[in-house]
This record gives structure tokens, C-alpha cells and sequence, in this order.
């Protein structure tokens, strides 16, 4: 018997591949380095990220795919590359002085975080259910240790461990759900399992399936029913791990997510846009209400990210062209506002002290005013105000929604925004309207963190004041 | 169409409707005479003695652990191992790559003391 | 005569045992073991589908799925082993720092 060699085409791969080499370079240099020049893995790492991105901008248009039609290089999924090399750039400019503080200062950190994104990369351009998998599987193990990563901390083993066992959870029924639509169409090519529906009709054992596939994906991107870890988690991992984790693990999942439902499964679409919608709505609402309730800063967040998955569920209700591409915007623009915010909490923290207390910032706008703008046109940007990258992400989605016949959830989403700016909006009246707390005097900010505050507060505004170009770049996402 | 769903409803139902009649049955009717013997974790088995709970070595888990990875990569072998002769060169240089990479943990492992048991 | 649905039966079984295993169970390693059995009851699903539907696919899952089972244990039980080092106890009921 002849032995099919598959089309081994490693141009299509290449930012993951790119990544993963530095990964372990990072690895070996962590051997030779010694501990004061710690840092210089992490620039090491950034160029890795930033030669990825390179690689993914020149695949630009490629539309190819290899490797069986398990991997595919389109838009849509370079777009999702992007992102989530900026978001983990970002995220290590944060981390560099942070871990520094907190004396977890290792090379492993970066390689964790590495193989992280490659998994993520991997699961964004995957075509297949099983290449998905083993994507969330390499993005989501690295980030269990990095929740644990501060080994002294208990409250960060504590993040880990329930990050670990609901994760490994929910891996398991997301594998199941491809053993059964496997089953059911004899593929886990997405492609495949599109012409093998549009042949047949359903059967109960396809749609336990999906609905497995679909609590897989719930779990990971965090929807009300399958979002409790998600606070613990983000207030217990190390603040640089839960700025990371809260962006760039939503960006590969929906990604894969996107793909799996509205490429694969369109002629299912009756039942799960039913399901999708209320779980919409149900993320949304729960995500605000709970937010409300909070006086921690990473447990605001962390509850404002719950109900950030909501809006972008929309989109993948409306399942349209317009929808996708709305996605991907919200995803880009939710990515930087996100991290800057995070990146303001990180600036106002006094060297291993963190001030996560919504009560801590009172004053802050006098002691650091830039930085207090910076967390400020963040929160607004997330809260939907105009003119930031927020405003413009919502926007496309609500239009999105409205168009193809979903109005009603779209008036849910913006009555959810409303009730979001009351959160939103505390930290930034105790920044600017109490009196100074104790202890302002002497904090200086990590010029690291200055950068990534900047760059990700520059991106805000322009995405919000000129989104052309990016929703343009956006709308030539679609799958292929 | 939701009808379609009434299956899965009706075995969602069944279930735990068994589950819990059984559980609820079992309680109600089955007789309890608790007897040294029976409480025993190995009724008819030796007499235990000393503590199941004993303590072994922490140290024991990391070379366990690696034991673990290393091995499993074994699993990849097999299949390679039975086509080689009809992988050729490609077969040589994409396992040269895979082993390469196990090297490189194996080094970072070595380098770190993970193999040094004190 | 076993077909492919004695098989599917009993991977759904192991699956639901599993589940209800990581639900009820406390103890985060018996909970760990509770997810193995379910990603075993996937392997057994894909081996019998692999043999119905005569695609060698479903078999080469397996090998990959072993794989990444590994590597979780190896994750998991580092930090449950962390967490034991730093605590002396690991039962998922006292280890509630996190609320809100």
C-alpha cells in the first residue's frame, strides 16, 4: 500500500512555527542566562512575536491551506494571529518589570507564555476538529502553570488548580463532542463536515455532539452557565497572566469557535443560533450584574470579561459576513482597551504591592495623571463610549445583529452597556474625585509599562477615531 | 426543529430517574448489620496493617512525572517504526525533528537537576 | 454480536461516570482521575468508530489524545503537588481563598 505523504507546507504555518522556535530558544537561553539579565529573554521573546506577526502579514491574501486541509492560512485567521501576537507582546512588556517585582523573574514564564500563543495561533487556523484541539490543549496547559506561576502565593496555586481541573474538564467534553460528530459524519474536517450535513439530515447522536462542541467552547471563552472559574481565576493568577489569558485565549477560541459553527455546522444553524442567542443574553446580563457587585479591580474585569464574550456571541448569531468581520474588529479592539486597562492597574501598583481595591485609587488622577487618563479612556472604551475602539467594536456588532434580522438581542446588548458604564465609572470617580489615599509618594512606573500603556492607549483612540482601516482589514477577514 | 430533541429529553429523564430510585430504594430497603469484618477495606483479604496513608517521598513524583513524558512519546514510534521503510528520507528527518525536540527537554531537565534525587 | 453501539454505550457510560465523578468527588486528585476516564471514553468512542466506519483517522486520535492526557497529568499534578507543599491539604472544599 502506497503512503500518502500529506502536503507538508510550512510557509502556512510559519508564525506558529516561528513562535515555537523561540519558545525554545527562550528554553535553552533560560539555562545560560544568569539571573540579572533575566529580562533580556523577554526582548527575546517580543522579537519572536514581532517576526510572527511579520510572517502572518506576508501570508496576507494566501487564502492557502495545507497539511490534508487540517491548516489554513486566510484572512480571517491571520487577522486572529495578529492580535494575539500584539496581545502577548503587550502582555510581556507588562510582565518584564512585574515578575522582575515579584521575584518570579525565570525564563520559563516566556516560554510558558510562547507556547501559549502558538497553541492559540494553531487553534485560530485550524480546520480541523482534532488540529482545534490539540490547539486549546497547548494554549491551555501553559497558562495553567502560568496561574500557579507565584508558587509562594497560595491564592495563585489556588487559580491554578481550578483553572487546571475546569479546563481539563471541559477539554474532555469538547473531545467527546468531536468523538461523536466524528461518528455521526465520518470526519473532523470542517469542510467536510459541512458537505456531509448538507447531504443528510441530523441525528440525535450529531446534535449531543455539538451541543458537547458547544459547552467546550462555552468554557473556554467564559458564557454564563460555564463562566464561574473565570473570576477566581482572574483575581488569583499573577495580574500580567490575567491581562494575557483575559484577551488573547478569547481571540483563539472564538476564532475556532466562529469557525466550527457558522463554517462547519450552517445546517444545524436553526438549533444553535437559538441556544447561542440565549446564552448571549444570559453572559451578557449575569457579566454586568456581577461586575456591579465588585469592589476588587481584577474581579471587575474579570466579570466585565464574562459579559465582553457576550457582545462578541452576537456576532456569531447573526452569522454573517458582516458578523465575522465585526468579531474580529471587537476582538482587536477589546484586545488593546483590555490590556491598557489592565496595564494602568499594573502602573498604579507599588512595586509587589498591587492596589486591586477600587477603594486604593482614590486620588490617583493628582499623583499620576497620565496614567489615571490612560486607565480612564480604557474604561470608557470598554464601557462603549464614543470615540474609542469600544464604541466603534459594539457598534458593528449591535449593526450586525440588526441586520440580519436579530434586533432584539441587539437591544439587550446596548441596555447591557448602560448598566456597564455604572461600573466602569467607579474607579475613575475615585481617581479623580476622592481624596489621595495613603502611600502615593515614591511609586515610580516602570517605563516597560509606560510603553505598553501607550501603545495600547494609542490603538484605542485610533480605532476608535480611524476604524477604516482596520475594519477594512476586517472585513477581508472572512474564512475561506 | 426542537422535536427532534425529544429523544435526548426522554433518556435526560430516564437517567436520572433511575439514579435516583435506585439510590432512594437501596437506602430505604437494604438491611445495615456494620460488622468489624465488614467494615474492613478487604473483607476477605489480609488483615492490613500499618497506615495506607503512608508517606512516600515527594522527590519520587518528578521522576515519575518525567518517567510519564518521555515515554508516552514512545507511542509515536510504533507507527513510524512500521512504515520507515516506505517513509524513506522523509520518514528519517521528521522523526530526526521530533526527537530533536525531546532532546532539547531532555537537556533543559538535565541542566535544571531534575534527575538528581537530592 | 458486538456492534459499534455496545461500544458507544459504554464509552457514554465511562463519560458519564467520569463527569459525575469530577461533580461529586472533592478531592482534586480523585477529580483528575475522574477526567482521565473521561478522555478515555473518547478514545474508546473513536476506536469503535474508527472500526465502523472503517477510517483509520479515528485511531490516530487516540495516539494524540494519549498524548495530551500525559502532558495534563504531568501539569496537573505539579500544581496539585505545589499546592500540597504550600498547604498541607488539598481538598478543593478548603481551598476557597478566591470569592465573590
Amino acid at each position: 500500500m502506497p503512503i500518502l505523504v500529506p502536503d507538508i507546507n510550512l510557509r502556512i504555518i510559519a508564525p506558529a512555527l516561528i513562535v515555537t522556535v523561540t519558545a525554545i530558544v527562550v528554553l535553552l537561553g533560560e539555562l545560560v542566562t544568569p539571573a540579572e539579565r533575566k529580562r533580556w529573554l523577554g526582548y527575546l521573546s517580543i522579537a519572536g512575536l514581532v517576526v510572527a506577526a511579520f510572517a502572518a502579514f506576508s501570508l496576507w491574501g494566501a487564502n492557502a491551506s495545507g497539511f490534508s486541509g487540517m491548516v489554513v492560512a486566510d484572512n480571517f485567521g491571520l487577522f486572529l494571529t495578529l492580535t494575539i501576537a500584539l496581545s502577548a507582546a503587550l502582555s510581556i512588556l507588562l510582565s518584564i518589570p512585574f515578575i522582575h517585582a515579584h521575584e518570579i523573574d525565570q525564563g520559563e514564564y516566556y516560554v510558558l507564555l510562547l507556547a501559549s500563543v502558538a497553541g492559540m495561533i494553531v487553534m485560530a487556523t485550524a480546520t480541523d476538529l482534532i488540529v482545534i484541539f490539540l490547539g486549546l490543549e497547548l494554549l491551555s496547559l501553559p497558562l495553567y502553570i502560568l496561574a500557579a506561576f507565584q508558587r509562594e502565593d497560595t491564592r495563585s496555586l489556588e487559580a491554578g488548580i481550578k483553572y487546571f481541573l475546569l479546563g481539563a474538564f471541559s477539554s474532555a467534553f469538547f473531545l467527546y463532542g468531536i468523538a461523536l460528530v466524528f461518528g455521526a459524519t465520518g470526519t473532523t474536517n470542517l469542510a467536510k463536515i459541512a458537505a456531509s450535513l448538507a447531504q443528510s439530515a441530523g441525528s440525535p447522536m450529531l446534535s449531543i455532539g455539538v451541543g458537547l462542541l458547544m459547552v467546550g467552547f462555552a468554557f473556554k471563552v467564559a458564557l454564563v452557565p460555564f463562566h464561574w472559574w473565570t473570576p477566581d481565576v482572574y483575581d488569583g493568577a499573577p495580574t500580567t497572566v490575567t491581562a494575557f489569558m483575559s484577551v488573547a485565549v478569547k481571540a483563539a477560541a472564538f476564532g475556532a469557535f466562529f469557525r466550527t459553527f457558522q463554517f462547519a455546522l450552517p445546517a444545524l444553524a436553526l438549533d444553535w443560533r437559538a441556544v447561542a442567542a440565549v446564552l448571549a443574553v444570559l453572559t451578557m446580563t449575569l457579566g454586568n450584574v456581577a461586575a456591579l457587585l465588585q469592589s476588587n479591580v481584577k474581579r471587575m474585569l474579570a466579570y466585565s470579561s464574562i459579559a465582553h464574550a457576550g457582545y462578541i456571541l452576537i456576532a456569531l448569531v447573526a452569522m454573517s459576513a458582516n458578523g465575522l468581520s465585526s468579531a474580529l474588529f471587537y476582538l482587536l479592539a477589546y484586545t488593546v482597551t483590555n490590556l491598557g486597562a489592565f496595564g494602568a492597574v499594573i502602573a498604579l501598583s507599588d512595586g509587589a504591592r498591587e492596589r486591586l481595591e477600587i477603594k486604593d485609587f482614590a486620588g490617583a488622577a493628582r499623583e499620576h495623571p497620565l496614567v489615571a487618563l490612560a486607565l480612564t479612556i480604557c474604561l470608557l472604551s470598554l464601557a462603549g463610549f464614543p470615540p474609542f475602539a469600544g464604541f466603534v467594536g459594539k457598534f458593528l456588532i449591535f449593526g450586525a445583529a440588526v441586520e440580519t434580522g436579530w434586533a432584539w438581542l441587539a437591544v439587550i446588548g446596548v441596555l447591557n452597556s448602560l448598566v456597564s458604564v455604572y461600573f466602569y465609572l467607579r474607579p475613575v470617580v475615585q481617581m479623580y474625585m476622592s481624596e489621595p489615599a495613603e502611600g502615593w509618594s515614591g511609586i515610580r512606573v516602570a517605563p516597560l509599562v509606560a510603553l505598553a500603556l501607550l501603545i495600547a492607549v494609542i490603538s484605542v483612540i485610533a480605532l476608535g477615531v480611524f476604524p477604516a482601516p482596520a475594519i477594512a482589514l476586517a472585513a477581508g477577514g472572512l474564512i475561506r | 426543529m426542537p422535536i427532534d430533541y425529544l429523544p435526548i429529553l426522554v433518556m435526560v429523564v430516564v437517567v436520572v430517574a433511575f439514579a435516583a430510585i435506585a439510590l432512594t430504594l437501596s437506602s430505604l430497603t437494604g438491611p445495615r448489620h456494620p460488622t468489624a469484618a465488614k467494615l474492613e477495606p478487604y473483607e476477605s483479604g489480609m488483615p492490613p496493617f500499618g497506615s495506607a496513608r503512608r508517606r512516600i517521598s515527594i522527590k519520587y513524583y518528578l521522576t515519575a512525572v518525567l518517567f510519564i513524558l518521555f515515554d508516552i512519546e514512545i507511542i509515536f514510534f510504533y507507527p513510524w517504526a512500521v512504515l520507515f521503510r516506505q517513509l524513506k528520507l522523509f520518514g528519517l528527518v521528521e522523526m530526526g525533528v521530533f526527537v530533536l525536540i525531546l532532546l532539547i527537554g531532555y537537556v533543559y531537565v538535565w541542566r535544571k537537576g531534575g534527575f538528581n534525587w537530592d | 454480536m458486538l456492534t459499534v453501539n455496545h461500544f458507544i454505550l459504554l464509552s457514554a457510560i465511562l463519560f458519564c461516570l467520569g463527569a459525575v465523578g469530577v461533580l461529586i468527588r472533592r478531592n482534586p486528585l480523585v477529580m483528575f482521575m475522574s477526567i482521565e476516564l473521561m478522555l478515555n471514553a473518547a478514545n474508546l468512542a473513536f476506536v469503535a468508530f474508527s472500526r465502523y466506519l472503517n477510517n483509520l483517522d479515528g485511531q490516530i486520535f487516540v495516539f494524540l489524545i494519549l498524548t495530551v492526557a500525559a502532558a495534563e497529568v504531568a501539569v496537573g499534578l505539579a500544581i496539585i503537588v505545589a499546592m500540597f507543599r504550600a498547604r498541607e491539604n488539598v481538598d478543593v472544599d478548603e481551598v476557597n481563598e478566591l470569592k465573590g
